[in-house]
């Protein structure tokens, strides 16, 4: 494996690690190392860290929703002028191009169930371009960006093997 | 009735374990610690090994196989043979499959060694080989592998414990429990030494495949005038992370793998049909699957032997398996104090060097088979303890 996407590996699945650690790790010096994740950083490849938190555990319930959308493409822009329209509204976590039955799907995290409605009627649906919308709301996580969400953290092995 | 007195002979010649109490407290604590003492892969099975095993159950295939093994699988096992290790096996009378690698050590032992027959056994070392041959009536020579010698064993140690009485020479490289791997050069010292003895070698192989860059594992049969003399066993449970399958093999001239056999035969009947599918498929499909986990196991050993040294602890490079064996001497605790204070105050669980031989105390093995998560924590508190116990000196 190339040692750059050996360190977006780790990051990708500890994003604590700091550039000494990797280092050790991936047995290189440590200046390479931060030279390295500088250059993913500033050329957009590492884009955040960001806490992986499993929301349901919280008090305060928010929901996930999935918003199909599809839309007429615009002359010369395609779709992208309104995707980025879309984009550029803060609530939207994620927002994709699709092949299929629909063209764009848009997430939306941690917001209560009312301001989903609100903002598919009222921000998304009145678009000139947006032809249809689809909402679903996702009703349990049991993986997410490669974590399983578990309890069981048990470690099924026995104690001590020799 | 006493039903001690019923006892045989060879099954009291095994002595209790050394470090009893210590296991005793680390099964009393586990889930309230981090576990670096196990020997095993913290990996599951990889799922499309798994499935094939699942697939073998739904077809019903529920019934013994042919004592040897399957032959589709003695097949695959001769390709791998020749392909990763350069061994030339003969599928039909060459090799026998085995319940894990133990298995395998147990059916040599018995095979070959006679009451009052020397085995040598280079220490420390994973702690089946003593108690088959104490098992076998044969006589354990065990030889101290040296930190200063990175824990290899060298060829005038070798040289010196070799009798007329010698019958077996038991190699366990990369060894559990230090890690400690042979380079090619070293191997061919060592068969310099047995060429022309009249004695067998059992190579446990079973690291084999977790051996990391620089070095790569060159087996004692590849050696000129060795392999006819040696039993190679090797298995799938560290290298495939298929522990609980228990299946593995061995390899080596005819007349030891028959004798093998027919132990085998009485003994086990067969190895369970269900894991034999199973590793076919990680021969046919698996290797990649070896890869990427050698791969995890080398960025933590690198991460593990650092933290160590770091923490104070004089520690060579082990280039084998999934250990690091430190030297906890500076801190003036004997191996089992160490890990049993540890495992209390830090709640972290290593095991006493000295479980694997004599030679052993002074030293701890910290098992990598674990998350990297439990691993930078485990390592900060070693760092802390190693820190307080070197200082209340």
């Amino acid at each position: 494996m190339k040692k750059r996407e050996e360190i977006l590996n780790l990051l990708e699945r500890n994003a604590k690690l700091t550039a000494a650690e990797i280092a050790v790790m991936i047995d290189r010096p440590v200046e390479e190392v931060e030279a390295t994740i500088a250059l993913l950083e500033d050329s957009n490849i590492i884009l955040g860290y960001k806490a992986l938190i499993n929301w349901e555990k919280t008090a305060d319930v928010p929901v996930t929703a999935l918003i199909e959308v599809r839309v007429t493409p615009q002359r010369d822009q395609g779709f992208d002028s309104i995707a980025q329209r879309i984009c550029s509204f803060p609530q939207v976590k994620d927002c994709y191009l699709m092949s299929g039955g629909f063209d764009l799907m848009v997430t939306i995290e941690d917001a209560s169930l009312k301001e989903v409605a609100t903002f598919v009627s009222e921000k998304i649906a009145p678009l000139d371009a947006v032809v249809s919308t689809g909402t679903h709301f996702i009703l349990k996580k049991y993986k997410m960006n490669g974590t399983e969400f578990s309890d069981k953290d048990d470690d099924l092995r026995e104690a001590v093997v020799l | 009735m006493n039903l001690n007195d019923f006892l045989s002979d060879s099954s009291k010649r095994i002595p209790p374990s050394a470090i009893r109490r210590f296991f005793d407290l680390a099964n009393e604590m586990k889930g309230e610690v981090i576990s670096l003492s196990i020997g095993e892969p913290d990996f599951v099975t990889p799922i499309d090994i798994r499935e094939a095993g699942i697939l073998s159950l739904e077809q019903g295939n529920t019934h013994y196989s042919p004592n040897q093994g399957f032959i589709e699988l003695r097949e695959a096992i001769s390709d791998y043979m020749q392909r990763r290790f350069q061994l030339q096996y003969n599928a039909s009378h060459e090799i026998v499959v085995t319940v894990g690698g133990s298995e395998a050590i147990d059916l040599l032992i018995r095979a070959v060694v006679n009451p009052g027959d020397e085995v040598i056994i280079p220490e420390p070392c994973f702690v089946a080989y003593k108690a088959c041959v104490l098992l076998a009536g044969g006589i354990p020579i065990t030889i101290p592998c040296r930190q200063e010698d990175d824990f290899k064993l060298r060829p005038e140690q070798l040289q010196a414990a070799l009798t007329p009485r010698t019958k077996l020479v038991v190699l366990g490289f990369p060894n559990n429990p230090t890690g400690a791997v042979l380079e090619k050069s070293e191997v061919e010292a060592l068969a310099e030494v047995l060429r022309n003895q009249s004695v067998l070698v059992l190579s446990d192989e079973l690291y084999a495949e977790l051996t990391y860059e620089p070095a790569s594992h060159y087996s004692i049969a590849a050696a000129a005038g060795m392999r006819d003399k040696t039993v190679v066993i090797n298995g799938f449970s560290k290298a495939f992370a298929m522990t609980g399958w228990r299946i593995g093999f061995a390899c080596g001239p005819q007349e030891l793998i028959a004798a093998m056999n027919k132990i085998h035969q009485y003994a086990i009947m067969s190895s369970p049909t269900t894991a034999q599918e199973a590793a076919l498929a990680a021969l046919r499909n698996g290797e990649n699957h070896v890869i990427v986990m050698r791969e995890e196991y080398n960025r933590r050993r690198r991460y593990v032997v650092q933290a160590c040294r770091d923490a104070g602890l004089d520690c060579f490079e082990p280039l084998g398996a999934f250990y690091v064996f430190p030297d906890i001497r500076p801190t003036g605790m004997t191996s089992s104090a160490f890990c049993e204070t540890f495992l209390s105050e830090e709640k972290v669980a290593i095991v006493p060097g000295n479980a694997f031989g004599d030679c052993g105390e002074g030293f701890v093995r910290i098992s990598y088979a674990a998350s990297m998560d439990n691993i930078l924590k485990a390592m900060q508190r070693l760092k802390a303890f190693v820190g307080r116990s070197i200082q209340h000196d």
